[in-house]
């Protein structure tokens, strides 16, 4: 028993594909799912419009921030652990520490980055979208829309209005 | 490698065009490819060879004797990270410029960047010896009660170069996933399955490209001072000695530019040959050429410069030890290898300054060699005669290569290659996605602005 419905409309074109995501939010469809073979500027601001700003940024801070920490507790912690007067210098002196504090400051933000991809992007995706279309990697874009069952017809021809090269459930 | 026969821009090609030419790439190579396969194994087998002879007979099979502890292993060591170099800068500095031309080769100089730094990473093991006791170098406390001395410069080394893989590898990896999907889509059979499960499920929803784009552009900000750093931190393990013609603060700018020098000529070197092979003339135009060529120019201009810098910094010291070990770099034992340099690096790049011959395919493939041999012997010549001429004349000393050390170098190359060979095999070389996002986008009313960046 389903309550919602899939419809895909394939567009070959930019601005074909834009005019129909305007089309459906000003018809009240909100859950559009938007697919491009590259990212587009346009489309993507369309999309920032009704989209909270994406969280990426959170885990780079709190990753470079834990390599900031990591760095000087690793090396205050380990000079401490041995105290030798290396060269006429304290054993904990910061300056060299901040170089170690540095490269793990970048390392662990840029892991962090990365598993942000993975973890907001919800990837590895094991199944694939029932509404994906190989033609997406190539030179297709694609606009799913999930609605109730007896707004198919309204959608449809909303993304046939638009331009949709093929219209299908 | 010659002139292509006819020159299109990258406006008549389309997305599906980028697509085929790409994945044709990919897939049963002929039997040059595996000519040259061939080739290259058995150099690094000959490299291999010899390290297991080093690691049987000990060190001394290198050649190394006090005061050359260093000699060559250091001097390829310092030449790969060196190389290593462009391909972050073009992935990380040059998408923060918005510098278009980077499209078409930022696959190639990524993938570039981390086999020259897995090339890198083999000579701290080779130089250190027993490489089984490798993992004392990692600076941890310890139950052996080695002290892990994080004032050294060396020691830093080993964090800046970590990171620099890594983070390089992060870069590579998160560029291959959108393309990976591509290749998914249009293969079939158990190939579709492994470049399913390595496209992780991409699928290019708004959701997914959200993210991804704002990741990117966060990464490319993280790895900017990155690029900055690394070799910075690898000068400061001569900066930081005080060897005369080492210790001084001109090394990390110094450095840093002579590592995109190389960097460059390197991407040249194999971009060019790619280029001829998979008939990629629309994609990496003249434009891309004329681009890289400048580069290699104004970091040739640049170089210049601090080489002039240095023998001034030596005179104007007024110190004797400097002084000395100018005079004799410049015309003892090692002279040879200084004004070799100096002609690869400062004279033969100048060529670069007609602005035909910066498009010239063969032109600038053979001005790359002399760049990378220039480069080469640019670190030979801190080292090998820096430490053959310091403060007392009883610790002079001249190195001699061995047929062991000249192996290993040599098969480290062929090491780098065999990478990058299986690599355009098996991976777009080219990237799919970055190069259709600089091509017009399909518009079907508005008139075409062009591509974005």
């Amino acid at each position: 028993m389903t309550t919602t419905a899939n419809v895909l409309g394939v567009f070959a074109h930019v601005d074909t594909t834009l005019q129909a995501i305007r089309d459906l939010r000003a018809k009240g469809f909100s859950n559009l799912t938007v697919y491009t073979p590259v990212p587009v500027e346009e489309i993507e601001h369309e999309i920032d419009k009704v989209e909270p700003l994406s969280k990426v940024r959170l885990f780079t801070v709190i990753g470079a921030l834990t390599g900031t920490a990591t760095g000087f507790f690793l090396t205050i912690w380990s000079s401490l652990k041995w105290e030798l007067v290396t060269g006429g210098k304290a054993p904990v002196s910061i300056p060299p520490f901040v170089i170690i504090a540095f490269e793990l400051t970048i390392l662990l933000g840029g892991l962090a980055t990365a598993l942000a991809i993975l973890v907001l992007g919800q990837l590895p995706k094991l199944k694939p979208s029932s509404t994906y279309d190989p033609r997406f990697s190539v030179d297709r874009f694609g606009v799913a829309v999930a609605c109730p069952p007896d707004k198919v017809e309204s959608v449809q021809s909303t993304l046939t209005a638009a331009g949709a090269e093929e219209v299908r459930r | 490698m010659s002139a292509p026969p006819a020159q299109s821009s990258t406006a008549q090609a389309t997305w599906a065009d980028v697509n085929r030419d790409v994945i044709r790439t990919i897939g049963m190579p002929g039997e040059k490819y595996f000519a040259w396969l061939c080739l290259v194994a058995l150099v690094l087998a000959a490299g291999a060879a010899a390290w297991a002879w080093q690691i049987w007979v000990g060190i001394g099979a290198a050649g190394k004797r006090t005061p050359q502890m260093w000699a060559m292993y250091i001097t390829t060591f310092v030449f790969w990270i060196g190389i290593g170099h462009a391909g972050t800068l073009i992935s990380a500095v040059l998408y923060l410029f918005r510098a278009k031309w980077r499209t078409s080769i930022y696959r190639g100089a990524e993938a570039m960047t981390v086999f020259a730094v897995m090339t890198a990473g083999l000579f701290p093991l080779i130089h250190a010896g027993r490489m089984w006791f490798a993992y004392w170098l990692m600076p941890y406390p310890n139950q052996r009660y080695l002290w892990p001395n994080f004032k050294s410069p060396l020691v830093w080394d080993v964090f800046a170069i970590s990171t620099y893989l890594t983070i390089s590898v992060v870069f590579f990896i998160v560029g291959l996933v959108p393309d990976i999907a591509a290749l998914r889509d249009n293969a079939t059979g158990y190939k579709r399955k492994i470049y399913a499960v390595l496209s992780l499920g991409w699928e290019g929803s708004d959701h997914q490209w959200r993210h991804y784009r704002r990741a990117y552009g966060l990464l490319a900000a993280l790895a900017t001072p990155l690029v900055l750093s690394v070799h910075s931190v690898v000068s400061f393990d001569f900066a930081m000695a005080l060897v005369p013609g080492w210790h001084s603060t001109l090394f990390p700018p110094f450095f840093v530019d002579g590592a995109i020098f190389s960097g460059f000529a390197m991407v040249l070197v194999l971009i060019l040959p790619m280029r001829a092979l998979f008939n990629w003339y629309p994609y990496i135009t003249d434009r891309h050429l004329d681009a890289m060529a400048k580069l290699i120019l104004v970091t040739s201009l640049v170089l210049t410069y601090f080489y002039v810098c240095e023998v001034f910094t030596a005179w104007y010291s007024g110190d004797h030890f400097e002084r000395a070990s100018v005079f004799a770099k410049a015309s003892q034992q090692y002279a040879w290898a200084y004004w070799l340099m100096y002609f690869c690096n400062s004279v033969v790049p100048l060529v670069l300054f007609v602005k035909k011959l910066r498009t010239h395919a063969v032109v600038l493939y053979v001005i790359s060699i002399f760049v990378l041999i220039g480069m080469w012997f640019e670190r030979f010549n801190i080292i090998v005669p820096g430490l053959a001429h310091d403060f007392y004349p009883y610790t002079w000393g001249t190195y001699y290569p061995t047929v062991t050390d000249s192996a290993i170098i040599v098969g480290s190359f062929a090491w780098f290659f065999l990478l990058f060979l299986g690599f355009i095999r098996v991976m777009p070389s080219l990237s799919i996605v970055e190069v259709k996002e600089v091509l017009p986008h399909p518009l079907k009313h508005a008139t075409p602005t062009g591509g974005h960046h």
